[in-house]
């Protein structure tokens, strides 16, 4: 009993030892490092321009990801972080340019020695491949290892992952699934291979952004004969400057120098494999990044997406850790999908019902307020030319939702006390949590009852909410998503997300439960459109549409506070990605 | 030879019933052993302390929404005007203590801290209780039936035991967290999780339970009055049920009151991982994870819920090892 009483005593003594040390708060060393910064941090320096430009060589850079990758196959990736990275071991036809500011939303030559070249009624392009560009293992790239790589791509089975674009518009047979399916690659006319270093793709209807579909990580080569399917991923053979020495699946991979990268062959896209080595850990908790971001230990969030709520107010709060963060506007929204397969959802007024009961100001708060960017009226950014400002459902001007407006609307669809519906968000990431406790609430006040359900990062799309049967079968009505255009333009950004079509059962999907037959119909009448103000404005149709059929909840037009820690060196965001360019990043750390 | 009552003038003039009478006043009394017991505890301050602040949590427990009624506001809602827009931090000092929150409001979504955690009290002693009732029962049975009929029955249920103690219960639970989902057995949400918490506490910690019973009855078994019961013909469920579980009652009770702050521990775990009890419901597991995320910019945020678990757990210790030395001196 004694003993006990001393040892309670000891313990109350720790705790409070524990607590003390805790409230002396933490404030980051600013000593600069010797050699390398020549400019001053401040905050914002990285955007527009490169901050602490150099050119030396050498060390490690240490990414860290919240969750896991989708897949590190270039055939089944589609986020931005990873399209921004695969650039670093694989070398597409053509790819966004490493530079700062606007140039980082043009397109430079890759594999190819120039952009396309259209046929006359852009139906067909051709490109010129450059020669003597080899793979890690030294054998060099032929134009059927692309042409092999792009037909892999189409298949959704096997990749579910990945836009669409390519399979919806080269004219290959109706019903193609790839290459496992049907081994006869010659047959596929739809891309012709008429030497080693010629590649011409024939489409169903003229396109005149072909260029855009060709920086897609599916043109990156894949040699036939190393093709190990759905285990291509553990090891892709590289075509970039650097290529995988370790990986360990869920855990941690690391790349290392291809020798057989040769720069001379990439004069165009402003590459500048500075670090001697690439490593890259997976599922780190999400403030644990934020954390060791600042002690030291992590040089770059990878995700890009800004650091989370206890992070910010570090920062924020810190001139010195101020004056080592970029806020960069991303032409990415935050946003709710509406899923129109589960019931009462697809009731437009039980939807706009949701629209108008929503608090607005709470989904703004759970990116960071206003640093996390500004209250979206409708999906398409700012950013993105042609966009129109609309405001259907009051969110500028009763930013913490109308009640009443919900509850008529309730009433007019037949629920007026309301409903219940599960919405879903990505578990690995603290702020589509919070917004999901901030609708749940927000809802609540008219009767909408949801049930909150997290799912992991990797599979989100793959095997939950995009699986329209998965979603429907568990009656996911509300599904938290994000999305960053894939270029900077109407199509770039809308289409993959809106269009009804694109919605496949296999899963992979991006559109999440949009089914609208008019707006399909604008972006064809889009796609035909020559005019370039004329598309713009179809585009902004399309937006007005969606948010006229209350089709999504727009949250926030996202802003990222990213922290760059001291020892990065030649730091600037990549416009095409709104976070920092992964391929011209180098270390001081040695 | 001394007579063995004092006869002196004065006693040999009164009545012997008179003197005898009065004797056996002074007699020493007997006490049960709840009684002795009872004394035992209460010259033990450490423990009554520890044993207040039960009765007191409890009462917080059961009172639970009046008392939030009173003193706090709905520990679900998020109240945006109490924290700083950019920051998240919570406006005014100290974490944002005011009279209208007792410990301040939690940054990011401006919650009121007190409520949580009485609302988490609730819901920690709530599962802490009802698993180790569950771990109790069957622990009893298996440990009477066992320690009394020896022989295959002992062995397997000894056996039984082991495989039950070597679980790793913390993954065990947090996989068929996953599993059973949101919906099944006639309940959803919020109530099947508590279930499913319950059922898994409770039933993977009887083995705890069930060595101290089956120990007991074996040296029990032996005593002359289950001999003589037995020797009167009795049957063995009234061996077990009337003569032998009367005397477990006390290790029972003792051992009851120190599996409950395990369980507490094992619960805030499992909220700490994100595999309890499903947010936004108030857990102090929940909200120390929470608070892990926000230490290095409002540390105060952490020493609600991680002082009630302390003291809750430290207080349920003390009383149970007062209870065990006051019922059983000779375990010291």
């Amino acid at each position: 009993m004694k003993k006990n009483r001393v040892v309670s005593v000891v313990a109350l003594g720790a705790v409070a030892a524990m607590g003390l040390s805790a409230c002396g708060g933490g404030t980051s060393s600013s000593n600069n490092n010797g050699g390398g910064g020549t400019t001053t941090p401040g905050f914002g320096a990285a955007v527009g321009k490169v901050f602490n430009p150099s050119d030396t060589k050498g060390g490690t850079l240490r990414f860290a990801n919240s969750g896991d990758w989708d897949s590190l196959d270039p055939a089944d990736t589609y986020y931005g972080y990873s399209w921004n990275f695969i650039r670093n071991y694989g070398r597409g036809l053509v790819v966004f340019k490493s530079a700062p500011g606007a140039e980082g939303n043009k397109l430079a030559p890759d594999l190819a020695e120039k952009l396309g070249e259209p046929s006359n009624d852009a139906k067909t392009w051709t490109y010129k491949l450059r020669k003597g560009i080899k793979y890690e293992d030294g054998t060099e790239v032929k134009s059927k290892d692309v042409k092999y790589a792009v037909l892999r791509s189409l298949d959704k089975t096997t990749f579910p992952n990945g836009p669409t674009y390519l399979g919806d518009f080269l004219a290959v047979p109706d019903g193609y699934k790839g290459p496992y399916s049907d081994p006869n690659v010659d047959a596929i006319t739809a891309i012709e291979t008429p030497d080693d270093y010629t590649i011409k793709f024939n489409l169903k209807t003229s396109f005149s952004g072909f260029d855009y579909f060709m920086a897609l990580p599916s043109t990156i080569p894949v040699p036939q004969a190393k093709d190990t399917g759905t285990k291509y991923k553990e090891h892709v053979i590289s075509t970039g400057p650097y290529k995988f020495e370790t990986n360990e699946l869920g855990k941690k991979f690391v790349l290392t120098r291809n020798e057989h990268y040769d720069p001379a062959s990439d004069p165009d896209t402003g590459r500048k494999p500075l670090a001697d080595k690439l490593q890259v850990e997976l599922n780190v908790n999400a403030d644990d990044v934020d954390n060791r971001l600042q002690s030291g230990d992590l040089d770059i969030s990878i995700e890009g997406t800004g650091v989370q709520a206890a992070g910010q107010a570090k920062v924020l709060n810190d001139q010195a850790l101020k004056a080592k963060a970029d806020n960069p506007v991303n032409a990415r929204t935050w946003f709710t999908v509406l899923n129109s397969d589960v019931a009462p959802l697809d009731n437009i007024d039980c939807r706009k019902a949701v629209l108008f009961a929503a608090d607005k100001t709470a989904y703004q708060r759970s990116y960071g307020g206003a640093t996390g960017g500004d209250i979206a009226t409708s999906l398409m950014p700012p950013v993105i030319p042609g966009q129109k400002k609309i405001d259907l459902y009051e969110a500028l001007t009763k930013p913490e939702g109308d009640v009443d407006k919900a509850k008529e609307a309730l009433t007019k669809c037949g629920k007026p006390d309301g409903f219940n519906t599960v919405i879903s968000y990505r578990a690995e990431r603290p702020k589509e949590k919070a917004t999901a406790e901030a609708m749940q609430q927000a809802l609540g006040r008219v009767g909408i009852k949801l049930e909150i359900k997290p799912f992991p990062l990797a599979d989100y799309t793959k095997l939950y909410v995009g699986k329209p049967d998965y979603a429907k079968a568990n009656g996911i009505g509300l599904i938290i998503y994000g999305w960053g255009a894939d270029w900077n333009d109407g199509f770039g950004f809308m289409q993959q997300i809106v269009d009804s079509r694109v919605i496949r059962a296999a899963g992979g999907n991006t559109n999440l439960g949009i089914r609208l037959p008019e707006v399909d119909s604008t972006i064809d009448e889009a796609l035909k459109e020559t005019d370039t103000a004329k598309r713009e404005a179809l585009w902004a149709k399309t937006d007005e549409l969606v948010m006229q059929n209350a089709a999504a909840l727009p949250g926030v037009w996202s802003k990222g506070l990213l922290f760059r820690p001291e020892n990065l060196t030649n730091v600037f965001v990549a416009e095409a990605f709104g976070m920092y360019d992964y391929t011209a990043i180098g270390t001081s750390r040695k | 030879m001394t007579p063995p009552l004092e006869v002196t003038d004065a006693t040999a003039a009164t009545p012997p019933e008179a003197t005898l009478a009065g004797a056996s006043k002074s007699a020493i009394q007997g006490r049960s052993l709840g009684q002795i017991a009872w004394r035992r505890l209460k010259r033990d301050k450490v423990a009554m302390a520890g044993g207040l602040v039960v009765i007191f949590l409890v009462v917080v427990a059961i009172l639970a929404p009046f008392i939030i009624d009173l003193l706090g506001t709905n520990p679900d809602f998020r109240d945006y005007k109490l924290v700083d827009a950019d920051t998240g931090l919570p406006i005014g000092g100290g974490g944002g203590v005011s009279g209208d929150h007792l410990f301040g409001v939690e940054p990011g979504n401006g919650r009121d801290i007190f409520s949580r955690v009485v609302e988490g009290a609730k819901i920690s002693l709530l599962i802490a209780f009802v698993a180790t009732i569950l771990s109790v029962v069957i622990g009893t049975v298996m440990g009477i039936v066992a320690g009394y009929f020896g022989g295959w029955v002992d062995t397997l249920i000894s056996r039984l035991m082991d495989i039950f103690l070597a679980f790793p219960l913390l993954l065990f639970a947090i996989a068929l967290v996953g599993v059973i989902g949101s919906a099944g057995f006639g309940l959803d949400g919020l109530t099947l999780r508590i279930v499913v918490i319950i059922f898994i506490i409770g039933f993977f910690n009887w083995p705890y339970i069930g060595r101290i019973v089956r120990g007991q009855t074996l040296s029990l078994r032996e005593r002359e009055f289950v001999d003589a019961a037995r020797s009167l013909g009795a049957k063995p469920k009234y061996v077990l049920f009337k003569e032998l579980l009367p005397n477990l009652v006390a290790p029972i009770l003792v051992y009851s009151t120190l599996l409950i702050p395990t369980n507490i521990l094992f619960e805030a775990a499992l909220s700490f991982l994100g595999v309890g009890v499903p947010p936004p419901t108030a857990t102090w597991g929940g909200m120390l994870s929470d608070a892990t995320r926000w230490y290095q910019v409002d540390p105060q945020f952490m020493f609600p819920p991680g002082l009630a678990i302390f003291v809750t757990v430290l207080a349920f210790n003390l009383f149970g090892d007062g209870l065990r030395d006051a019922l059983d001196p000779r375990s010291r």
